[in-house]
């Protein structure tokens, strides 16, 4: 009876990875002009070869040479990549924290070579999290942080290199010529003054504070670690730039771990002004941020009463009636079928979104589509709770079937009863019973009604725009 | 008495001479015959319902017309203004005790249905203008234009038809009038006085249920009771010399009446259910209840208008009062102890174990001395209905049944022995059972699976037996399609389904509720049943129904819910909250075969926490794109028509 679920695990894993191979296929188009791609090129071309195959292997082993971690990292990774794949991390948010921190030791154990070392690092954080990914491809979360992770050494490696241009003279650009050349990326007629701006521009994504910024430093001449390191002599201002772009990067990675671990707060905060008195809720699933968010509208001495799915065949809804019980709010249970005659005597559903993707669609708990439906055809309010761990920079692409996950008919039949027709492995012909137990359901945006995320409110429309600020245009592709 | 009937057969034929009326003859179907309950003489002397009969009909032959005529002369000297052709028809009610309908008129029109089918309302319609009978805005008094006082002759006259309920609600006050002219021309006939007792018994009831309409949301329920009743049509009557010496109505009056025969109405109508946040009401109930239910601690604010009890306490209970109960029948008994413990439950399969068991008490009951059958027995299965509701709801299909049986019972010709009229109300309900429930679901059976074809993926939710039937059936007409059973908590219906399909060979793929718009993407056509469908198209089925139907609808997948017409209900639903059924709290606290979900545990008896145990919610008409009944398949707009066609045929049956 395993086999089957083991069959319909692998195939759903397939699936998924073509999900993340055709959502990463439709973003090619958006990766635009020129001198982008060329940076494209230039770095992926200056880190390592295998690299740049990346996007058609899913399994390629890490690039070996460029690894020099110590033993206990890798134990580490594999560990991490046991319990991703088995399923015992569950919820985005102990994703998160976990990836997060795991990168944090890659990154604090790897020895950084002089020459390169921003591509270096973001060579094995790459490599890293390409498995993580592979190993769990629906926890969108894993490959979120692995981009944010990436990002922060990006801005890193652009903030020190920014900074070192001021003490560095501008000679220093004619060794950087004969270095680009040297590599033999073949762009003989672009100095790297033009090659390093437009990799930041790339860097970072077009906020209103890079545009600012921007003029000016364009002005001068820019001076990138990771192009000019390894030209430069070996002085002690050198290797002090090294371990400060690895502390910093860290520090960078610290920060982005206590953005996780409070996001509950940042959101809980906003919860008094949406929550009013005498409010009737409806949530499904059991996440913390909504425990949190409502909880915190209690503690400001609002009463409401909230109704909480039941969230079949996890039963999640159970846990969250019972912790909500345990902070003194009203809470009722219902069934999940009664969601659609409950809702028009709802003034406001509120859930906890798995993952947000770029378009404003939601993957949340099975079941929430139904209720964004019923919300919609009640003009009640659906709104969508997500840590900035939770925005995915990618568009979905069938994500109902594509980033979903099958579980184990257990959940819904009792393998004793119905052996009989579950298992046709031994004899001929196809079982006349399949059993679909799906994970995730997917919301697209035209109903959803609000994103609460830890900075503030925003409509599904504006997500792309939100999540740009949190990643690199050159990391969507893992 | 007897002889004062006869004149009828001498109308009879001047009646079926009218030519206008082809269509109309289904519509006199409603007006109650007059025959039926000739038990008493005073009555059913002046109810001229000659017209009702149709051609198929044995015609009753004991009536004379020339002995009405006294009474009418004295009822025209009453000044009783108000007479009208249904009116007068209704005369005979108060020996009938309820609402007169001939059985016999009933089964003719039955054997061809089509006449009674939508097209009829148009026709009456198209008659009555043609007629150009003044008609009685929304007063449903009958109004009579005819020379009072002549006898023998043939007066034309018109009437306001009136709907089936209308006529019915006006029975009472009839009887009022009745006992008023009674009093006058008691003189006239010794032997009525067992008939005029229960005519006034009946007025006085009428009047205090009157009374008591006024007195509180009366004017609302009447008002909207009005407008509903948008399927009054007008329809001139037929001449017939026995009305003769009625007077003509007088407007005033009759106005008066109308409303008066509004507020009657709804004690035939269904009833208002129980509120149960009425708390003198329910105290009330209470002393009465055979059952005796605990409230359940926690009760849901939002359903105070509910019952909401502890389930599975009683029953141990009331097994060992099994031996003691002299009142209840054991067949009543036991059905109500299986509704108790949930092991019927269906629409169907509920309405037949109850009909079932009514048989029963037919066949074990004998008449009380100093009673009448009818009277008592009607009280009897009241009795057992409030028992039966008191151990889970009525549905609306057993409503409907309920409501048939006591039309029955009503309208059983005194004149029949005992015995005769045991037999007559085992065999109705036996073709109650057979017509409706049994031959319907082939009917619809035969509709639906026209609808699938090869390679088709039908979903289907929870267990409608419909439905199931519909599947089987296409299976073994060797159509090749998928079928998806959705299932929800706490019943699992899905899975007996599941089994049953599987059994027979057919490709199922099963999945709970939450998923639905996941495998939506592959559905082709969405089967499902429905516990009731009411007038204004709401589907009122097992909970979960309308989320699948919405999710459905969503994706463009046609919606076919398979209904038979008995369930039709003229009751309007916007909502699922303000009429549902609460099941048992715990089904949701504790999750069955998963022991490992106890989160709950030890927490229902906390104050904050509510299960809410929804058994049916309502699904909105614009889900659903079809409906499947035995008169066909048609839309959801379409469902106020067959209610009325429905109901004309089933007051006649």
């Amino acid at each position: 009876n395993y086999k089957r679920y083991l069959y319909q695990r692998v195939f759903l894993e397939r699936l998924s990875y073509w999900a993340f191979v055709s959502a990463a296929q439709t973003l090619r188009p958006i990766k635009p002009p020129a001198s982008h791609y060329l940076v494209f090129l230039f770095n992926s071309v200056s880190l390592s070869p295998e690299y740049s195959l990346s996007t058609s292997s899913p399994h390629r082993s890490p690039p070996s040479h460029s690894h020099r971690k110590m033993p206990d990292v890798q134990s580490m990774v594999l560990e991490f990549v046991n319990k991703l794949r088995k399923r015992k991390i569950e919820g985005s948010q102990a994703t998160a924290r976990c990836t997060v921190e795991l990168l944090r030791s890659v990154i604090s154990h790897h020895r950084v070579p002089h020459a390169n070392q921003a591509s270096a690092l973001i060579d094995a954080v790459k490599a890293v999290g390409a498995q993580l990914v592979a190993a769990n491809p629906v926890e969108l979360a894993v490959g979120n942080v692995v981009r944010r992770v990436l990002h922060i050494i990006r801005e890193e490696d652009l903030s020190l290199a920014t900074a070192a241009v001021a003490g560095l003279d501008l000679l220093d650009a004619s060794d950087d010529d004969e270095d680009v050349n040297g590599k033999g990326i073949g762009y003989p007629g672009m100095s790297a003054a033009v090659v390093a701006a437009a990799a930041r521009s790339t860097l970072r994504p077009p906020s209103l504070q890079t545009l600012l910024e921007g003029t000016p430093e364009s002005a001068t001449v820019p001076y990138t670690s990771s192009s000019g390191a390894d030209s430069e002599s070996k002085t002690a201002d050198k290797s002090s730039i090294t371990r400060k772009l690895k502390h910093d990067v860290i520090e960078g990675v610290n920060q982005l771990i206590h953005e996780i671990a409070g996001c509950h707060e940042q959101i809980a905060e906003q919860a008094v002004e949406h929550i009013h008195q005498n409010e009737v809720i409806l949530t499904l699933g059991s996440s913390r941020t909504v425990l949190e968010f409502l909880c915190a509208a209690k503690e400001k001495k609002r009463s409401f009463r909230v109704f909480v799915a039941e969230g079949a065949p996890r039963y999640q809804g159970h846990l969250l009636a019972k912790e909500l019980v345990a902070r003194g709010l009203q809470t009722t249970v219902i069934t999940d079928s009664a969601v659609f005659a409950m809702i028009s005597r709802v003034n406001m559903v509120i859930i906890g979104a798995h993952a947000v993707m770029a378009n404003g669609g939601v993957i949340g708990p099975v079941g929430v589509n139904m209720a964004a439906l019923a919300a919609k055809k009640h003009a009640v309010p659906f709104v969508v709770l997500a840590g900035s761990h939770k925005l995915c920079p990618l568009y979905p692409h069938n994500p109902e079937v594509l980033l979903n996950e099958l579980r184990s008919p257990s959940e819904l039949l009792d393998f004793g009863e119905f052996s009989d027709c579950l298992d046709f492995g031994t004899g001929s012909g196809s079982p006349l019973l399949q059993v679909v137990n799906p994970t995730f359901d997917y919301v697209p945006p035209s109903l959803v009604s609000l994103f609460i995320t830890d900075t503030g409110g925003h409509n599904p429309s504006y997500m792309y725009r939100l999540i740009a600020d949190y990643y690199s245009a050159d990391d969507l592709v893992m | 008495m007897e002889s004062r009937r006869n004149p009828r057969a001498v109308v009879d034929p001047k009646v079926r001479q009218v030519g206008f009326f082809t269509s109309s003859q289904p519509d006199s179907t409603y007006q109650p015959d007059p025959i039926a309950s000739e038990s008493h003489p005073v009555v059913s002397s002046i109810s001229p319902s000659g017209n009702s009969l149709s051609p198929v009909m044995i015609p009753p032959p004991r009536h004379n017309s020339s002995d009405t005529f006294p009474l009418r002369a004295a009822a025209a000297a009453s000044a009783v203004s108000p007479s009208s052709f249904s009116y007068s028809t209704r005369r005979d009610f108060p020996d009938g005790s309820m609402t007169a309908s001939p059985g016999r008129v009933s089964r003719a029109s039955f054997s061809k249905p089509s006449s009674s089918l939508p097209g009829v309302g148009m026709d009456s319609m198209a008659a009555a203008k043609s007629s150009s009978v003044p008609a009685s805005g929304l007063t449903t008094v009958s109004v009579v234009n005819m020379p009072p006082g002549l006898s023998g002759t043939v007066t034309c006259f018109k009437v306001v038809d009136l709907v089936l309920l209308d006529s019915q609600c006006l029975v009472y006050q009839i009887a009022e009038k009745e006992s008023d002219q009674k009093k006058n021309s008691k003189p006239l006939k010794e032997k009525t006085t067992k008939a005029e007792r229960r005519a006034l018994q009946e007025a006085q009831r009428a009047a205090k249920a009157a009374a008591k309409a006024e007195g509180g949301k009366a004017p609302l329920v009447s008002s909207g009771s009005v407008a509903s009743t948008n399927v009054k049509v007008t329809k001139p009557a037929k001449p017939s010399s026995q009305k003769n010496d009625v007077a003509a109505v007088a407007a005033g009056p009759s106005e008066k009446k109308g409303g008066q025969a509004e507020k009657d109405r709804k004690k035939d109508a269904p009833h208002p259910r129980m509120q149960y946040d009425d708390e003198s009401r329910v105290v009330k109930a209470k002393r009465r209840a055979v059952v005796k239910q605990t409230e359940a601690k926690n009760r849901v604010e939002l359903f105070r208008h509910l019952p909401q009890y502890e389930h599975g306490t009683q029953l141990p209970d009331l097994e060992t009062k099994f031996f003691q109960l002299d009142p209840m029948h054991p067949a009543v008994y036991k059905v109500g102890l299986q509704y108790l413990s949930g092991d019927i439950s269906g629409g169907n399969a509920r309405c037949i174990a109850m009909l079932q068991a009514f048989q029963e008490v037919v066949k074990d009951y004998s008449t009380p001395s100093e009673k009448t059958l009818n009277r008592d027995m009607t009280a009897k299965i009241s009795s057992y209905v409030s028992f039966l509701i008191e151990c889970r709801p009525l549905s609306v299909s057993m409503g409907n049944a309920i409501r048939f049986v006591k039309n029955r019972i009503a309208k059983l010709p005194i004149t029949l022995s005992e015995s005769e009229a045991k037999a007559a109300l085992q065999s109705d309900i036996e073709r109650f059972i057979n017509e409706k429930i049994v031959m319907a679901d082939t009917v619809i059976v035969k509709h639906a699976v026209t609808k699938i074809r090869d390679g088709d993926v039908l979903l289907t939710y929870g267990s409608p037996t419909a439905v199931e039937m519909v599947l089987l059936h296409a299976h073994e007409l060797k159509k090749k399609f998928r079928v998806l059973v959705v299932d929800s908590r706490p019943k699992l219906e899905g899975q007996l389904l599941l089994r049953r399909l599987i059994k027979r060979g057919i490709n199922c793929t099963y999945t709970h509720i939450n998923a639905v718009s996941y495998i939506m993407h592959e559905v082709t056509k969405v089967f499902l049943g429905a516990s009731s469908v009411l007038s204004n198209g709401t589907v009122y089925s097992r909970v979960g129904t309308a989320s699948v139907a919405m999710v459905a609808s969503a994706f463009r997948v046609p919606v076919l819910v398979c209904c038979e017409a008995y369930k039709f209900h003229e009751r309007v639903q916007l909502d699922s909250i303000c009429s549902n059924e609460l099941g048992d709290p715990n089904a949701i606290s504790k999750v069955r075969g998963r022991e490992d979900i106890n989160y709950l545990d030890g927490l229902t008896n906390n104050a904050n926490l509510q299960f809410l145990n929804l058994m049916y919610d309502a699904t909105p008409s614009d889900y659903i794109s079809m409906i499947i009944t035995d008169y066909g398949m048609v839309p959801p707009t379409s469902v106020p028509v067959i209610v009325r066609e429905y109901q004309k045929e089933h007051s006649l049956v």
